[in-house]
């Protein structure tokens, strides 16, 4: 079972772990990581930029292959995209399956693409103003874990 | 019936605009019909090309016809969590 959603919104991570887990009854356990807008000093704003018509499908195909690679009930992901305020909900990631290792390692992977091959734009806001937010030597490496 | 160019990140704030409307023909034909700057903007090696939602494994030779919708990707931002 594959949900994979894009949030104009803010999305309530609680419900969405809750409607999750009742969707998988047969998992052992379930895995989720909550990233959140950072409370950095002097930003005051993230906002996240899509191109609908390849940002939700490459969400879908990363799905897929971590539902290929590891054995699962379920994989979610919901990601906001638009204006967020400090301490919001970025993205919700939960992997659920039989034994805890396959749902653990299946998160981290998601959240490993997810930061560095997705196609999404951020920029923050400070007093200075709108900033474009530039990609990281760490992402690469981070994916570069999986082999 | 005219072509669509989309401009993501901050091509959008070079651009001025998030898309623009411009007549068919090819790409070189288009792009010069923009402004210099953002011209040279588009074609550095780091923005990658999509027509109608499918990745340009190239950029060279590209004709758009009436309908077609090409987007500008600059790198994508990571960060983050």
């Amino acid at each position: 079972m594959i949900d994979v959603r894009l949030a104009e919104a803010p999305f309530d991570q609680a419900e969405e772990l809750t409607r999750f887990t009742a969707r998988v009854p047969e998992a052992g356990g379930v895995v989720s990581f909550l990233g959140k807008v950072r409370a950095d000093s002097g930003v005051e704003a993230l906002d996240i930029r899509h191109y609908a018509p390849m940002t939700l499908p490459g969400f879908r195909a990363l799905a897929q292959t971590a539902l290929r690679r590891w054995q699962l009930d379920g994989l979610l992901i919901v990601h906001r995209v638009g204006e967020m305020a400090p301490g919001a909900p970025i993205v919700l990631v939960a992997g659920a399956a039989r034994h805890r290792r396959d749902a653990f390692a299946a998160t981290d992977f998601v959240m490993d693409h997810l930061k560095g091959e997705s196609w999404l734009w951020k920029r923050e806001r400070t007093a200075a103003g709108w900033r474009w937010i530039e990609p990281r030597a760490q992402d690469h490496v981070d994916r570069a874990r999986w082999g | 019936m005219s072509a669509r160019l989309v401009f993501l990140g901050r091509l959008e704030d070079l651009a001025g605009t998030a898309e623009m409307a411009v007549e068919p023909g090819p790409l070189d034909q288009v792009l010069a019909g923009l402004p210099r700057e953002l011209a040279v903007a588009l074609l550095v090696d780091r923005v990658r090309f999509a027509l109608n939602g499918r990745l340009l494994a190239e950029s060279g030779g590209i004709t758009l016809a009436s309908g077609d919708e090409l987007a500008f990707l600059p790198p994508v931002s990571g960060g983050q969590g």
